[in-house]
């Protein structure tokens, strides 16, 4: 009897997660088998001409994978983790700082209205600000010279670094207030009785935040490292903007979707169509790293509810 | 004309590039088939692809059919009942061809009143869409123009451009853009002790002398040019033989080129054109032709001065004057075009004639825009029209200037694949000027960006 | 105990100057966009201002009257999308986690490692199959593709997942199901109600993350009058001889973020009251 009841609600499940099946099947599965099929052909459009699709087997992708392409890989890391890290970090530091009654914060609601605002632009606008901002005659430049900070005017955007530490700031800005309010959500679902029984048993703040508070956030850390990866690896908007599509100095701040997206507007479908297989697979192999992460979660505590029915 | 706004540029990415998946161009070989133009009755709208509103203006000061266009600009009502729709796309990175070239892949299919009647090209892609086998602008005999007649008046190598490699001419401009030295008054006052027209020439008649008069501006504080962008046209648009030769695959990279790069390192590294400033353009550049600033002069065509550097000018009319650059080269040009499959020929037809073949509205526009226009005699009339003066430029007449300048051009390096080049070679060599790669690092950077661009060209050559 | 008073004193005043400092990097940059929004093109051609200048009205003028960049439309257009996105996300995703989290099923191993994998495939990777889809099933140039394929998103899915598993016991659906209550009904008048802060932040991430993007958009919309807010800004940036007019790009791009802004400070309050709903149950 018991069975049978647990057989028919399989049904249910199924039935609930089909929408979502579904619409992935087609909006990303065929597309994406339509784009691996274009990856063997030589298809791409001179002047208002088209070339192909012919046929060409591998070509593409021996022409795609070069040394560029792990130069355009390194380049995408680099300007994620310079933003990453500092993000995650303040966002830890605030979420305790906002939970901790003790600090008494003034004007709580008002600083988390604040820093959640940069989200609210798009990057492209924020981009196009921050370029006007950071130009050699724009106010950044303007208020240093005129505090003495500075002699002449300080050329942001003329150094590999300049130009990385500006994407990485508009990274920083754009995302530290949205995981803040993330890693809040996590630590006030944490028992108040978790943190009194520290109190009682006389931990410091550090040692509550070590030892109580970051271990049992890791879920949402985790899912915080999973989406600021998957928008690290598309990096885009922001570093076209700023470098006007070129990742200048040398290339340095070239990311693999920037890539992408001047094979796409070439519009070079073979190539493209290789660079985007290879996305795929670096995209595959972050999955496994994270999947192993999450999955280490859940043996750790298995499953109640599977024993419970 | 040539606007890019390099370093505002956006992502306008993928957007047109990847439609066009499957499919040929329709269009293409509309000729062959029949004709060029639509059976039947002419068509009630009239689309023109172009990017920005100035060919819009110029259609509304000289064209009489014009009763009024709507507040918002999309849509010019005509007198005979038909409308004009104003499709616009910016020029910069390419978006403007993108969207262009996907319209006309869908030219065959669509409706009567969607179909593009006229699209508007600019000097750097012309030769692209008068191919001869592409077969999409309509020649203009075709219209019932006859360019040996009705356009007898202008300027010849403006005629040579517009045609494709079978001396078929297939587009007609309003304009010739002959390129003249903008300066400063108050600069040279300072500077020189002068600001006569002639007597700045003499300073800078060839680039030896103008890099000594370089040296005094900075003396003085002041930089020549704002950026090595300015000088790129004089050195590019006098290049041998063109990038891409017909039928071929691969860049060839002009000795001028070459010179531009090594003269514009040199003067900036000696301190005459501001480094701070990378490209055209942009908001440094703008900020360039304000009264706070301490750049010298432009080298600018008629265009320019209307469009670029008036609006940009914060201080006094009369500020500004014209006189002779080292070097006379054309920059820019609008080229206007029948499109195949048109259901509007008469309209495109009267079009064409009133803005680019008229004498008197030629005039009329060069009198409102100071644009330089393409009437040979014209254009002589008003250089020696002593009453003739830009009220911007303080009174002085610049055709004085530009007149001869125009008659010096000419225009035979063409190629479909100059755009690309000519924004990709300006910023994979501005990090060698600023110091950040050494040359050849430059050269494979730009040998990357353009085969990113253009994925048909198979090698990049440089001159020994 | 002075001691324990005084490490609390100065961590106060070390969050608080933390805090004030980061305020003033994110109001900085609004500030300079507002404050160059009222500035006409001469002025800004001057330099750097401080203070806002007389200029707002002509600019906004000037932005309203622009058939070629119809913004009032782009914002009619992005409010559609957006919000029609927000909704279907976040219910289908909550169903979905849902269905994971509750039901044992053969496939729920596999269909769950599926979405993991999923869940770090950068949408570009599809796009040129994508258009090709779009444009075979006759949604090309409308908003539909906008907003359909966001009931599948794996981030917001994984998100629920959490939320759900921290925050609903099994216990409550089998009570439930003792009194009587259909499965469909369990979900929407129970669960659904649980996962309310989780779907109200989830809401307004997605909302904001559909109105600003640009990438999808840039894709499938051709005319002006299907244009979102972010096709309109670009083509607008990309627009040379606008660019003599700053004053009025300025404007645009307040006129652009200003409607979600407003929206944001009324619901911020319910986002972060949400947040902390989540935190008391347990």
């Amino acid at each position: 009897m018991k069975k049978t009841k647990s057989i028919s609600r399989a049904k249910w499940g199924y039935i609930c997660i089909l929408p979502f099946f579904v619409t992935y099947f087609i909006f990303s599965f065929l597309p994406l088998v339509d784009t691996i099929r274009y990856s063997f052909y030589e298809y791409y459009r001179s002047g208002i001409r088209t070339i192909g699709p012919n046929f060409v087997g591998f070509d593409n992708y021996i022409s795609v994978m070069g040394p560029d392409f792990f130069t355009y890989l390194k380049n995408t890391f680099i300007l994620w983790i310079i933003g990453f890290v500092p993000q995650i970090v303040i966002a830890l530091l605030l979420a305790s700082w906002f939970v901790d009654a003790r600090l008494k914060i003034r004007g709580e609601q008002f600083f988390k209205v604040v820093i959640y605002l940069p989200n609210l632009i798009m990057a492209s606008a924020f981009a196009m600000l921050f370029f006007t901002l950071f130009s050699t005659s724009g106010p950044v430049n303007s208020i240093l010279t005129n505090l003495g900070l500075v002699n002449g005017p300080i050329d942001f955007m003329g150094t590999p670094t300049g130009t990385r530490l500006l994407v990485a700031l508009m990274n920083f800005l754009m995302w530290f207030g949205n995981t803040t309010i993330m890693l809040m959500a996590a630590i006030m679902g944490i028992s108040q009785d978790v943190f009194e029984a520290a109190s009682i048993d006389g931990c410091n703040p550090r040692q509550t935040f070590f030892h109580i508070t970051l271990p049992l956030i890791r879920p949402i850390l985790t899912y915080t490292l999973i989406t600021s990866l998957i928008g690290g690896l598309q990096m885009f908007d922001v570093p076209q903007i700023l470098t006007n599509g070129q990742g200048n100095p040398n290339r340095t701040s070239y990311t693999l979707i920037m890539w992408l997206n001047n094979l796409l507007r070439a519009p070079d479908y073979g190539r493209a169509g290789a660079l985007s297989v290879y996305l795929f697979v670096v995209s595959g192999i972050l999955c496994i790293f994270v999947y192993k992460m999450v999955n280490r979660d859940d043996e750790k505590k298995p499953s109640r509810r599977l024993k419970r029915n | 004309m040539k606007k890019r706004v390099v370093s505002l540029a956006l992502a306008l990415s993928m957007v047109a590039g990847l439609t066009a998946c499957g499919g040929n161009p329709e269009g293409g070989n509309a000729g062959a088939n029949g004709g060029y133009v639509a059976e039947g009755e002419e068509g009630k709208v009239i689309n023109i692809y172009c990017w920005n509103d100035e060919f819009r203006t110029r259609v509304e000061a000289v064209y009489d059919k014009v009763d009024h266009t709507s507040e918002d600009g999309t849509i010019t009502y005509l007198t005979d009942g038909a409308e004009i729709h104003w499709t616009i796309n910016p020029n910069q990175d390419g978006v403007y061809q993108k969207k262009l070239d996907e319209a006309l892949l869908n030219q065959g299919s669509a409706a009567a009143d969607d179909k593009i009647d006229m699209f508007l090209s600019e000097t750097d892609y012309v030769v692209k869409y008068t191919d001869a086998e592409a077969d999409i602008a309509i020649p203009l005999t075709e219209l019932g123009i006859d360019p040996e007649k009705d356009l007898a008046d202008q300027y010849d190598f403006t005629k040579t451009v517009a045609s494709d490699a079978n001396g078929v001419q297939r587009g007609s401009t309003w304009q010739a853009c002959p390129c003249l030295f903008v300066y400063r008054r108050d600069i040279a006052l300072d500077t020189f002790g002068t600001d006569d027209p002639d007597e700045i020439h003499a300073l800078c008649s060839d680039w030896d002398k103008m890099k000594s008069a370089g040296e005094e501006l900075k003396a003085k504080g002041y930089y020549t040019f704002a950026t090595y962008a300015d000088t790129f046209r004089a050195y590019g648009n006098s290049i041998s033989a063109p990038w891409v030769e017909e039928g071929s695959t691969e860049i060839n990279v002009d000795p001028q080129i070459i010179n531009w790069i090594n003269d514009s390192k040199e003067w900036l590294d000696a301190g005459l054109i501001d480094s701070n400033i990378k490209g055209q353009w942009t908001d440094d550049w703008n900020k360039s032709m304000s009264s706070e600033s301490k750049v010298f002069g432009f080298l600018l065509p008629a265009w320019g001065i209307d469009f670029v550097l008036n609006p940009n000018w914060d201080g006094e009319a009369g500020a500004w004057a014209v006189t002779d650059g080292p070097q006379a080269f054309n920059w820019g040009g609008s080229f206007v075009h029948g499109c195949v499959g048109t259901d509007n020929a008469e309209h495109v037809k009267e079009i064409m004639l009133a803005v680019t073949a008229d004498k008197e509205n030629l005039m009329q526009i060069t009198k409102d825009y100071l644009d330089f226009t393409n009437t040979q005699s014209g254009m002589e009339e008003i250089a020696n029209d002593e009453s003739f003066g830009a009220e911007f430029l303080g009174g002085e007449n610049p055709f004085k200037y530009f007149q001869p300048a125009a008659s010096s051009i000419q225009m035979t390096t063409l190629s479909p694949y100059d755009q690309g080049c000519v924004e990709l070679i300006q910023s994979s060599f501005g990090d060698y000027f600023q110091g950040q790669v050494d040359f050849d690092t430059a050269k494979a950077n730009f040998e990357r960006a353009i085969k990113e661009r253009y994925p048909e060209i198979t090698a990049v050559n440089w001159p020994e | 105990m002075v001691r324990k008073n005084n490490s609390n004193v100065l961590r106060s005043f070390t969050a608080h100057f933390t805090l004030i400092l980061l305020s003033f990097l994110c109001l900085f940059f609004f500030y300079i966009l507002i404050v160059n929004a009222t500035c006409s093109h001469a002025e800004l051609q001057k330099g750097f201002s401080a203070l806002p200048k007389s200029n707002a009205l002509v600019n906004f003028k000037n932005v309203a009257n622009d058939g070629t960049f119809p913004m009032l439309k782009g914002i009619v257009n992005s409010i559609i999308v957006s919000s029609l996105c927000a909704a279907i996300c976040t219910y289908f995703s909550a169903l979905t986690a849902f269905g994971l989290y509750v039901y044992d099923f053969k496939l729920k191993k596999v269909a769950f490692t599926f979405i993991m994998v999923i869940l770090v495939m950068p949408t570009q990777v599809t796009a040129l199959g994508f258009l090709r889809l779009i444009r075979n099933m006759g949604f090309y140039d409308t908003l539909i593709p906008l907003i359909l394929p966001s009931i599948a998103s794996p981030a917001v899915f994984y998100f629920m997942y959490s939320y759900l598993k921290s925050n609903l016991q099994l216990s409550l659906v089998e009570a439930a199901r003792i009194d009587g209550c259909g499965e469909i009904k369990i979900f929407n008048q129970i669960v659904f109600p649980i996962m309310k802060p989780a779907i109200a932040v989830q809401a307004i991430f997605t909302f904001v993350g559909s109105w600003n993007n640009y990438f999808v958009p840039a894709l499938v919309l051709e005319s002006k009058d299907k244009a979102t807010v972010p096709i309109l800004i670009a083509t607008l940036r990309g627009a040379d001889y606008m660019n003599f007019d700053m004053g009025k790009i300025y404007m645009m791009i307040t006129v652009a973020i200003v409607p979600i802004i407003i929206a944001y400070l009324f619901l911020s309050k319910f986002i972060i009251a949400g947040v902390a709903l989540g935190g008391v149950k347990e």
